[in-house]
């Protein structure tokens, strides 16, 4: 039975360390049929080659620039039919623990051809690894939101991100050009990317660097309360009663 | 000696004031103390001073001992001058030497903790202890790119290999001795020759080292570990390319480092490496050449800069305090030792002992 060749994604930033790994690739030719459907030097260009050329497995480097490869890993979860990822990594103490604790697959550089092998041998039968898996990772707060649009991923850039705000089912990012929904908890997104928002009201967080300053609005009952007026944007969005120390806050930083 | 000195002013100058009925009376309450005091302690450092060649080679419990026994004969002396000057109270003999004896004992045992935490053996396991590590993902990063070098070109999978072998030759060495600045610099080649193999045209490395004083003796590793570093840090995280510069240089009888590297504002735990081989190069210049060295980095607009500076010295005598070829310093030196390593600054002289 001729079975359909394994489509494999290379991703690594160091050149030798790709040119090793096709190397091992295709010495494991002649024991299992393979493609490699290209390279990429980091997540996001691994994301962009992705999306027009479909991956059964990708393997990727874990310290990359502009995106590591567990960000990717997150990201690729995404995709229409995600493909599975098998982090390489030369030397990582802690992440290796992580890895073995939730049973995600990893090679150690340098790769033994054998162990590369049995490691392509069973992805068959193996699962892309859950976000939930991936959020436990040791790794730094991602530098990027993805989003699924008409099929695509599109990546929104943390620095670009305005507020976050929570309605019904999903989490709109505003960015200064226009707004993007997203399925996410809005409570864990606090928790990972940590000082770069502030919750200004049970369902907004709000993007530290974006912050103008504060208005005080009276409405027509006579109440009085805060508004944060925000950089790129025309809209303002309310404190709640409960954060108002935000305002006293932030305040007191602008004026030090 | 001076430490001797001032020490034991303070605590007659604290007695005096415990024993004068108010403030306006401690002063002559310590002149009468002093009056006394004085000659005392000067008789007994003259005695220490001169017994010092012998007393250095006695144990630490035997030589407090001798000092103590030195300490009740000088008081028995000096009570004797005294006495026959003027009258004393009956028990003032007693008084003195109880009060002598106890500014030993403080004494002794300062300097003896002091002495333990500069002994050479304890300076020699810090130095040894501090030695730069390499990082693990250096190590396994150069292999995997030797590998990659091995089928397609390997007259250059070689000399990395070679490379390699000199790197951690001189990493596994016994590091406690200084060497030539060249020696260093040529480390610092090959390191980087790994390293470019692994990044390619993400790193460019800028030498300036045409006026280094090549026989310059550095602590070995004072350099290489920062220039992990600053690939680390600089060059690493960015997939566009950064240049690493290194620029050493002789300047009114010191050796000057300056290390760039590209600053990559990049959040997380990056950073924490860094703080401690910069701690690591700053503790070892300093168990070297003490004050006389220093390391100072800082941040410019766009680039990471650290400035490393030490005494141009090209033989191990030289090299001053605190070195372990240097024989420890004893209790009773240090005063003259703080003293004149000021007196050293601009005139190397050979290094006692």
């Amino acid at each position: 039975m001729a079975e359909a060749p394994l489509r494999v994604l290379v991703v690594d930033d160091e050149t030798p360390a790709r040119r090793r790994l096709r190397e091992l690739l295709d010495d494991c030719a002649s024991a299992l049929p393979i493609t490699i459907i290209g390279e990429a030097q980091h997540g996001r260009e691994a994301l962009d080659l992705l999306q027009s050329a479909p991956a059964d497995l990708v393997l990727t480097d874990i310290h990359m620039p502009d995106m590591d490869g567990v960000e990717l890993a997150r990201h690729l979860l995404k995709l229409a039919h995600p493909p599975v990822v098998i982090f390489t990594t030369a030397f990582h103490e802690h992440a290796v623990q992580a890895f073995e604790v939730n049973a995600i697959d990893y090679l150690m550089k340098p790769i033994r051809m054998q162990r590369l092998l049995s490691a392509l041998q069973k992805v068959p039968r193996l699962r892309p690894v859950t976000a939930e898996k991936l959020a436990q990772l040791p790794t730094t707060a991602r530098r990027f939101l993805s989003v699924t649009e008409r099929s695509r991923v599109v990546l929104v850039p943390l620095e670009d991100v305005v507020y976050l705000k929570a309605e019904l089912k999903y989490i709109t990012i505003r960015t200064a050009q226009r707004e993007f929904l997203l399925e996410e908890s809005l409570t864990k997104l606090e928790t990972e990317f940590g000082s770069r928002f502030v919750r200004v009201h049970r369902n907004c967080l709000a993007a530290r660097e974006h912050i103008r300053g504060f208005e005080r609005r009276v409405n027509g009952d006579g109440d009085a309360h805060w508004e944060v007026l925000l950089a790129g944007v025309v809209e303002t969005l309310p404190v709640s009663r409960r954060q108002q120390f935000v305002v006293r806050d932030m305040g007191r930083e602008t004026a030090a | 000696m001076l430490r001797v000195l001032v020490a034991v002013n303070l605590g007659v100058a604290v007695v005096a004031t415990a024993r004068a009925p108010q403030l306006s009376a401690t002063f002559s309450e310590f002149l009468d103390a002093t009056s006394i005091v004085e000659p005392y302690l000067l008789l007994v450092l003259a005695v220490l001073w001169a017994g010092a060649p012998r007393l250095q080679r006695l144990p630490f419990g035997v030589g407090a001992c001798l000092i103590a026994l030195v300490t009740v004969l000088a008081g028995q002396a000096i009570y004797a001058a005294m006495a026959r000057l003027s009258p004393l109270p009956p028990g003032t003999l007693l008084r003195w030497i109880l009060f002598a004896l106890i500014a030993v004992g403080v004494l002794l045992f300062y300097f003896h903790l002091r002495a333990r935490a500069l002994s050479p053996a304890i300076t020699e396991a810090r130095l040894q202890a501090l030695q730069a590590r390499i990082r693990p993902h250096f190590l396994f990063n150069s292999i995997n790119a030797v590998l990659s070098l091995v089928r397609r070109d390997p007259r250059r999978a070689e000399v990395a290999l070679e490379d390699m072998a000199d790197l951690f030759r001189v990493l596994m060495r016994d590091n406690r001795e200084l060497t030539p600045l060249e020696d260093e610099v040529e480390l610092c080649r090959q390191y980087l020759e790994l390293e470019q193999l692994r990044l390619g045209d993400r790193l460019t490395v800028d030498w300036n080292v045409k006026s280094m004083p090549g026989d310059a003796l550095v602590p070995p590793l004072m350099l290489q570990p920062l220039l992990e570093n600053a690939v680390y840090h600089g060059i690493e995280p960015s997939s566009t390319p950064g240049t690493v510069s290194i620029n050493l240089f002789l300047s009114r009888g010191e050796v000057h480092a300056i290390l760039k590297n590209p600053y990559r504002a990049t959040g997380g735990n990056h950073h924490s490496g860094n703080k401690m081989a910069l701690a690591n190069v700053r503790e070892r210049l300093a168990l070297h050449f003490d004050a006389e060295a220093s390391l100072e980095s800082r941040v410019t607009k766009d680039a990471y800069e650290v400035h490393i500076r030490i005494p141009y010295r090209t033989s191990v005598l030289e090299s001053a305090t605190g070195a372990p070829t240097v024989t420890g310093p004893m209790p009773g030196q240090e005063g003259d030792r703080s003293g004149d390593s000021n007196a050293r600054i601009g005139a190397p002289e050979a290094a006692r002992g």
